[in-house]
């Protein structure tokens, strides 16, 4: 199914929020996560369904003022 | 010291991290500014990215602690999820909290502001809000739960320093046991010793130390200057006068015309 990954679509074969993550390469990495504009902790990605069309956010640590 | 939220601070100064030349400067600048606190964000990063993985792993290493800002958030939605995507990233309640209303400006929108603060204080967030020198704004964040307030000097990066003397030294008499650190827009340290010698408690810089010439010598300088500031003001400053008066005593002198 086609999302949308940080603004870009993306195919994926995952049908949940974590492994989706892993699948893109997002493995072991310091993330945050948001599904259609909701927050997502990190322990809920493994029960996190993803749908068609879904729009994720993955946020890293930035540089910020 | 200054106290915010049970945590004590030695340093007054409060370091942004954003717009170094390189993570060396960025280091160095921290350690000259001997900032305790630091400004952090988040933002995309694709899978291929490793910048925020080194740049989280280098502030781990500095020892500082870290207040997550809600950057570029215009809606109160953004801004609370924003702030909740930072709590798990950072491991901290504390959050910066922005809602950006005017785009020339990055002015405060006030209304979206005290509600997300309203929404965060009561999840258990400790939020700094940035904020206008509004007083009736001031008295709202507080009432939502808010015990530190971040009032902007000026604009957002302008380097124009305290725009707004006579509201800003109102909500300090307001607010006399409220930790007020002034965030944005000061250019030259300067600006900082004013802040300080107005009687707030801290400042936070960033554009000013990142885009100067020397990063670190211009760190060192606001550090000096907001611990000159805040030392005058302990000390008690003087009331500005319209006329002059004698400084050398006038008994005594002698008659020679």
């Amino acid at each position: 199914m086609r999302i949308l990954v940080n603004g870009d679509w993306r195919e994926t074969r995952s049908r949940v929020l974590a492994a989706m993550l892993e699948e893109l390469g997002y493995g072991g990495r310091i993330v945050s996560t948001a599904v259609n504009g909701e927050f997502v902790a990190a322990e809920a990605r493994v029960g996190t369904a993803l749908t068609e069309g879904d729009r994720i956010e993955v946020l890293a640590p930035m540089q910020g003022g | 010291m200054l106290e915010v939220y049970g945590t004590q601070l030695a340093s007054r100064l409060l370091l942004g991290t954003a717009r170094y030349a390189s993570p060396a400067v960025l280091t160095e600048a921290i350690r000259a500014a001997r900032a305790e606190v630091v400004t952090v964000s988040l933002r995309r990063e694709s899978a291929g990215e490793r910048a925020g993985q080194g740049f989280w792993s280098i502030i781990r290493g500095l020892g500082v602690r870290v207040l997550p800002n809600t950057a570029g958030c215009h809606t109160v939605k953004e801004a609370v999820t924003t702030a909740h995507m930072a709590r798990e990233v950072f491991d901290t309640p504390w959050v910066k909290l922005e809602v950006i209303g005017e785009d020339d400006t990055l002015q405060p929108d006030v209304f979206g502001l005290t509600e997300a603060a309203r929404i965060l204080c009561a999840e258990g967030f400790e939020v700094f809000p940035y904020t206008t020198e509004d007083l009736v704004v001031a008295e709202r964040l507080l009432a939502a739960g808010c015990r530190v307030l971040m009032p902007w000097g000026s604009p957002i990066g302008s380097g124009r320093g305290l725009n707004n003397l006579f509201g800003l030294a109102a909500l300090r008499a307001h607010f006399p046991e409220v930790p007020l650190i002034i965030d944005a827009g000061l250019g030259v340290p300067s600006h900082a010793a004013q802040a300080m010698e107005l009687g707030f408690d801290g400042v936070l810089i960033n554009t000013a130390v990142a885009q100067a010439t020397d990063p670190v010598a211009m760190a060192g300088a606001f550090a000096q200057a907001v611990e000159a500031g805040h030392a005058a003001r302990l000390a008690g400053p003087i009331e500005a006068r319209d006329f002059a008066e004698p400084s050398t005593p006038v008994i005594g002198q002698a008659f020679l015309g």
